[in-house]
């Protein structure tokens, strides 16, 4: 008897559907993504019951280490053409007599995470280029009162921006008084009005438990 | 060879290319995209960080300028202690308790400890805070979200039955602590509540309480 040969064909999926689907998503998460910045230092922010997002631009973060290290970070301004990262540093150079090269400042601009260098150092922290070099400089911006560089950040980042506004990302475990300083260093410039940062949780309240 | 001359002439010297659709393997692109949708998705800080206000009082630059004063009897102090504790207590100590210090109670960062005590003493002005936002989300009131926020802190303005709470840190409390304090301020709807720099007084009452060997600070006078 005859057998009927089916034809043996390898079946072929039309891909097209899939990648134009692919396609859509990428292209969403390529223009909504912020990149999530690296901390030189792993931060366990607290929780509250707080919503209210951060702002977008003008805003200087202060990162506090449990090993009580302190970080500063500040943004370009709204615009990327307004400049104020580098304008910052030129302004603190000045200060403390060190000229930074444009090569320099458009690394300090380009500098995505939170800095925590003594003054002094940034040329060379500038001139590092992988990041594990970098983190050895990060030893913490210096707010002793003899030589209080954290105060002066401050004071150029308000000059050059002045609708900057302070955020403090602390973690839960640094200790009470780096906490006070860098609150005490704030109000000294009459920053009285400051956010800090936390990660959402829900509080539950017993109604019943409180009106009786 | 002969067959193919004679296909030739059959033709006409005019080959039909013959009519295939494209096929282009798409595999390797969907590879590829699946790789970049996937290093996006975890590189992507999708919710933002949330913040919480806090205003400080302005610093007297005048030294001969006095603070504010605020009623003793509504007033509550809160210390943060070491190891996660707090201690509380009412009022004030008026400088001839200096020598008999009175004793500060011990409390937890709990719904029973801290937030039942302040609910406790904030209870007309949690209740009118929490009638408003119910009728609200049921639909008796219609307004908007501002108008919410705005609404409920005029509530809390004209609020004088509430506590006024100063909230004060030992040394080694953490910070964790104090946000968790201000926290608990925003649950529990307290109306005033500030952070003030803690007293040598209160420092030796928080080491009494908590047994630890009284330390000589720069604030001792």
């Amino acid at each position: 008897m005859p057998k009927i040969k089916l034809p043996t064909k390898s079946p072929t999926i039309d891909m097209t559907p899939m990648v134009d689907l692919f396609s859509v998503i990428l292209i969403f998460l390529m223009l909504t993504t912020t990149f999530r910045a690296q901390e030189p230092a792993p931060v366990d922010t607290p929780y509250s019951i707080s919503e209210t997002p951060t702002d977008d631009a003008n805003i200087m973060t202060l990162v506090l280490s449990n090993d009580d290290r302190v970080f500063l970070n500040f943004d370009n301004g709204p615009d990327t053409l307004l400049k104020y990262r580098p304008k910052i540093l030129t302004a603190m150079g000045e200060r403390y007599g060190i000229q930074f090269t444009e090569g320099e400042l458009r690394a300090f601009e380009k500098y995505p995470s939170s800095m925590g260098v003594p003054i002094g150092q940034m040329k060379d922290f500038l001139a590092v280029k992988d990041a594990k070099g970098k983190s050895a400089f990060q030893t913490g911006i210096p707010m002793d009162s003899t030589d209080n560089q954290l105060a002066l950040w401050i004071l150029f980042a308000r000059q050059i921006n002045p609708n900057i506004s302070a955020n403090i990302k602390g973690d839960s475990k640094t200790g009470f008084p780096t906490v006070k300083k860098v609150m005490d260093i704030l109000q000294d410039r009459n920053v009285n009005r400051f956010n800090l940062i936390t990660s959402l949780e829900a509080a539950k309240i017993n109604i019943e438990e409180i009106q009786q | 060879m002969a067959e193919i001359i004679q296909d030739e002439k059959q033709k006409g010297g005019k080959r039909k290319a013959k009519k295939h659709p494209p096929h282009i393997d798409m595999t390797p692109m969907v590879d590829l995209m699946c790789l970049l949708i996937v290093f996006f998705m975890l590189t992507t800080a999708f919710s933002k960080a949330k913040v919480m206000e806090i205003v400080l009082p302005e610093k007297l630059t005048d030294p001969n300028a006095e603070p504010p004063k605020i009623s003793a009897s509504r007033t509550l102090n809160i210390i943060l202690g070491p190891e996660n504790k707090i201690y509380w207590y009412p009022g004030s100590v008026k400088p001839e308790e200096y020598t008999n210090l009175p004793p500060v109670q011990e409390i937890d960062f709990s719904a029973t400890g801290i937030r039942q005590m302040l609910l406790e003493r904030n209870r007309s002005l949690f209740k009118k805070i929490n009638d408003f936002n119910e009728q609200v989300i049921t639909g008796k009131i219609v307004i908007s979200q501002d108008s919410v926020q705005r609404s409920i802190a005029q509530l809390k303005k004209v609020d004088d039955t509430g506590p006024i709470v100063l909230i004060k840190a030992y040394k080694e409390a953490n910070y964790g602590n104090f946000v968790d304090i201000l926290d608990e301020m925003n649950i529990c709807g307290i109306a005033r509540y500030t952070f003030v720099d803690i007293a040598w007084y209160e420092e030796k009452m928080v080491e009494t309480a908590a047994g630890i060997a009284p330390t000589t600070t720069s604030s001792a006078k």
